[in-house]
């Protein structure tokens, strides 16, 4: 079933604040391969609040997770995650069209701290695929 | 190998020395974990294949963490402005032990205003996998 396209423009509640600690950023730095000794987050770690955000989305419309294929990411970072932040994230619809029987949909996930400022965004383009 | 000598010593047009990451099934249950991606599509071929992909695929996400570690080991950690990429090809990972192998190579496309500016070639059996991957780091 293919999204609905009113959905654009639409922002979904902020997620549930995600305590950023120590372990799970030494977690997900070695589940790259890397290793995490304190200072900034891997810089693909916002992807953990984007994806709840998306999460939340994909619930709410009633769109299966595996019938969502990743397009596209982008970061702007307006300073690194460090352990101690407590994250939300907001997601908005920006685009959304149809190809080939897939929806393609443009998201926007602004990453906030506990005082409300902007530490990320978080840009996503979502393949759904349609059923075959 | 000597140490990064950080963003800084970086010039436009350098080239940078490729790395190269093994991925195999383990990992992507590893990261699915640490990430709290758990779509099926990473983890179960039965799924996978029913939605049309010709096996379990890695994480987009996977990947690009792949390529952040390599600018992470080029620029002895700068601090990252920008990070982004198209996913245009699957990773694959076949169910064994080797898995397959990610090379991660980068160019300096420009040094400006404070910023370094990567742009990273990430392959895959010598198919590129993901698009205009790019990365901005402060200097």
């Amino acid at each position: 079933m293919p999204v609905d396209s009113s959905l654009v423009g639409r922002a979904y509640p902020p997620t549930r604040p995600y305590p950023v600690s120590e372990e799970r950023l030494r977690a997900f730095a070695e589940a790259s391969g890397g290793s995490w000794e304190g200072g900034p987050a891997p810089a693909t770690f916002p992807i953990v609040l984007a994806f709840d955000a998306m999460n939340d989305f994909l619930e709410a419309e009633q769109v299966e997770l595996r019938r969502i294929v990743h397009g596209e990411q982008r970061f702007t970072y307006a300073r690194p995650v460090v352990a101690g932040d407590v994250l939300t994230a907001t997601l908005t619809v920006a685009t959304l069209r149809q190809i080939g029987g897939n929806d393609i949909i443009g998201t926007s996930s602004d990453i906030s701290d506990a005082d409300g400022a902007l530490v990320c965004t978080a840009t996503a383009t979502l393949v759904h695929r349609g059923e075959a | 190998m000597s140490a990064a000598p950080g963003a800084g010593a970086l010039e436009k047009g350098a080239v940078l020395e490729p790395r190269t990451f093994s991925v195999t099934r383990a990992d992507l249950v590893r990261y699915a974990g640490a990430s709290g991606d758990f779509n099926p599509i990473h983890w179960s071929e039965r799924v996978a294949t029913s939605v049309g992909l010709p096996g379990v695929i890695a994480h987009g996400m996977f990947t690009m963490a792949l390529a952040a570690r390599a600018v992470a080991d080029w620029t002895d950690g700068a601090e990252v402005v920008e990070l982004g990429c198209k996913f245009t090809q699957p990773v694959v990972v076949p169910d064994d032990e080797d898995g397959v192998e990610v090379v991660v190579g980068a160019s300096v496309k420009d040094v400006a205003d404070g910023l370094v500016t990567l742009a990273l070639e990430v392959t895959c059996g010598g198919t590129k996998v993901l698009g205009m991957p790019r990365a901005v780091v402060r200097a």
